[in-house]
């Protein structure tokens, strides 16, 4: 294996389009174990970590937010105003791992992991983030929800790389919230999760967007879930509707960390409780 | 597979080692470096075992490669005594009878005094989620958090 540490994504998308077997390089958390089980043998190894900018948090000149694809997961949770603005997207990203994986976990790696099961990206889809892909004939952007295609693969081409991961402003009356079901508090792969994001002004919800995962073979955005939201006031009827809806859409496997009757049931108890917390955090008050 | 040579710092030394590229840091250290404390429990970042520092974030070395140690600043249980100078935790451990076997220790130690470099006056919920990632298979955890919050209160009061 060759261990490539480029400084600048156009330099580690040329590397990789030449390459072989390879692999990008963020916090190693999936690569690494990956290669450990011999599932991945990659002959090139391009670490991302060397390319300025990567560690940095900014705010955009549109008021939304750019984060570094080497950002990890510990340092997005020191960041306060980040947290002000996508509390669901942080918490999230915060639930991966335990501390020493917090320390190297990035949301880019684990979107590009693929797993139907990735905590952070039912968050991001929620929050109607977007990708910056950088490839060999420039730069475009995606929205995360187009990214995943399936267990362990994206929609991305042979040599692209996320150079970004983008979040739009979040404006007045907004709020987010993730939830996921494990058997223990911590150290587990979601049997569930869900994120809702809204938006609340006059009384009212008027936009929302309720991302499922871990109950098909990628995470899924669903738009009747967040319709049985929008116009209504978040109220008991408006939230038996939303559960219907997300139970609805679930379409899980049976496994040994959980029967797909259960992981309906649960994608339906969790979207109401992720709702009803996005809520709160929508009308500023205590969630 | 041509070798990567790699300068780092380790416990405040400086030290060189040739790498294969898809060497883990906790090869690197145990192999390389003779740093044997650090220890290999599940090699996937689940056991916590190999916790250590780096650039002063807590991290498993079987989940970074060696050759990503170039010009890093690492710290490992080798560098906690000072001399012949037990850390206030290292101390802590041995009162509480906070081991058993022993194999998880190191990993626990360099964690425990990560979140007390950054939180002086932890609670016990506090100690509880931080080692969320460090596996204990004898000891049940009450002793291990006792001599934390021990060492924290030791510490404070020095
Ligand atoms: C002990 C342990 C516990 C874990 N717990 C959880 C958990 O609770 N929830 C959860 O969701 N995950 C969990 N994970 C999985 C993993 O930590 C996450 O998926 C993490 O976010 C991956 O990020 P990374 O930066 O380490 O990715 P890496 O391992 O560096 O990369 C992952 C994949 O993405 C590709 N990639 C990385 N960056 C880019 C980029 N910028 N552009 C294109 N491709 C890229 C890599 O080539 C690789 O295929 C756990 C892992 C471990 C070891």
């Amino acid at each position: 294996m060759r261990y490539h540490k480029p400084d600048s994504f156009v330099e580690a998308s040329r590397i990789a389009s030449a390459a072989g077997r390879y692999r990008f390089l963020a916090g190693g958390t999936d690569v690494l174990v990956q290669m450990r089980a011999g599932i991945s043998t990659p002959e090139d190894m391009i670490d991302l970590k060397g390319i300025p900018g990567v560690g940095d948090i900014a705010r955009t000149p549109e008021g939304g937010w750019r984060i570094g694809v080497a950002v990890p997961g510990a340092v997005l949770g020191r960041h306060a105003s980040l947290k002000a603005d996508w509390p669901g997207v942080v918490e999230g990203m915060n639930l991966v791992g335990s501390t020493q994986v917090q320390g190297r976990a990035t949301l880019a790696g684990n979107l590009c992991n693929g797993s139907p099961a990735a905590d952070s990206v039912p968050g991001l889809i929620a929050a109607c983030a977007r990708v910056e892909v950088t490839g060999s004939t420039g730069t475009r952007e995606i929205l995360v929800e187009d990214v995943p295609a399936g267990p362990g693969r994206t929609t991305l081409a042979p040599g692209e790389v996320v150079s970004a991961i983008l979040l739009p402003p979040r404006g007045a009356g907004g709020g987010d919230a993730y939830l996921r079901f494990i058997p223990r508090t911590e150290m587990d792969i979601a049997v569930v999760g869900c994120a809702v994001s809204l938006r609340f002004a006059d009384g009212v919800i008027t936009e929302a967007r309720v991302a499922l995962g871990a109950v098909a073979p990628t995470v899924l955005l669903v738009p009747e879930a967040a319709a049985a939201l929008i116009g209504t006031q978040g109220d008991g009827v408006a939230l038996a509707a939303l559960s219907a809806a997300a139970m609805g859409a679930a379409r899980p496997i049976s496994d040994r960390r959980g029967t797909a009757e259960f992981r309906k049931e649960i994608a339906g108890v969790l979207a109401r409780r992720a709702a009803t917390i996005a809520l709160a955090r929508a009308r500023g008050e205590p969630a | 597979m041509s070798k990567v040579h790699v300068s780092a710092t380790v416990n405040g030394d400086p030290v060189e080692f040739l790498a294969d590229p898809r060497e883990s840091l906790l090869d690197c250290l145990r192999d390389h470096l003779g740093l044997t404390g650090t220890k290999e429990g599940c090699g996937t970042g689940d056991c916590g075992a190999c916790s250590v520092l780096v650039d002063g974030t807590l991290l498993c070395a079987c989940l970074v490669l060696g050759v990503e140690a170039e010009g890093k600043t690492i710290g490992t249980i080798e560098g906690l005594a000072q001399g012949h100078e037990l850390h206030p935790l290292q101390r802590a451990f041995i009162d509480h009878a906070a081991l058993q076997c022993g194999f998880c220790t190191p990993g626990i130690l360099v964690a425990s005094k990560a979140l007390l470099d950054q939180n002086p006056d932890p609670t016990e919920e506090q100690v509880r989620f931080w080692l969320a990632g460090n596996l204990c298979r004898c000891t049940g955890y009450d002793k291990i958090v006792r001599a934390v919050m021990d060492a924290a209160a030791e510490i404070r009061g020095a």
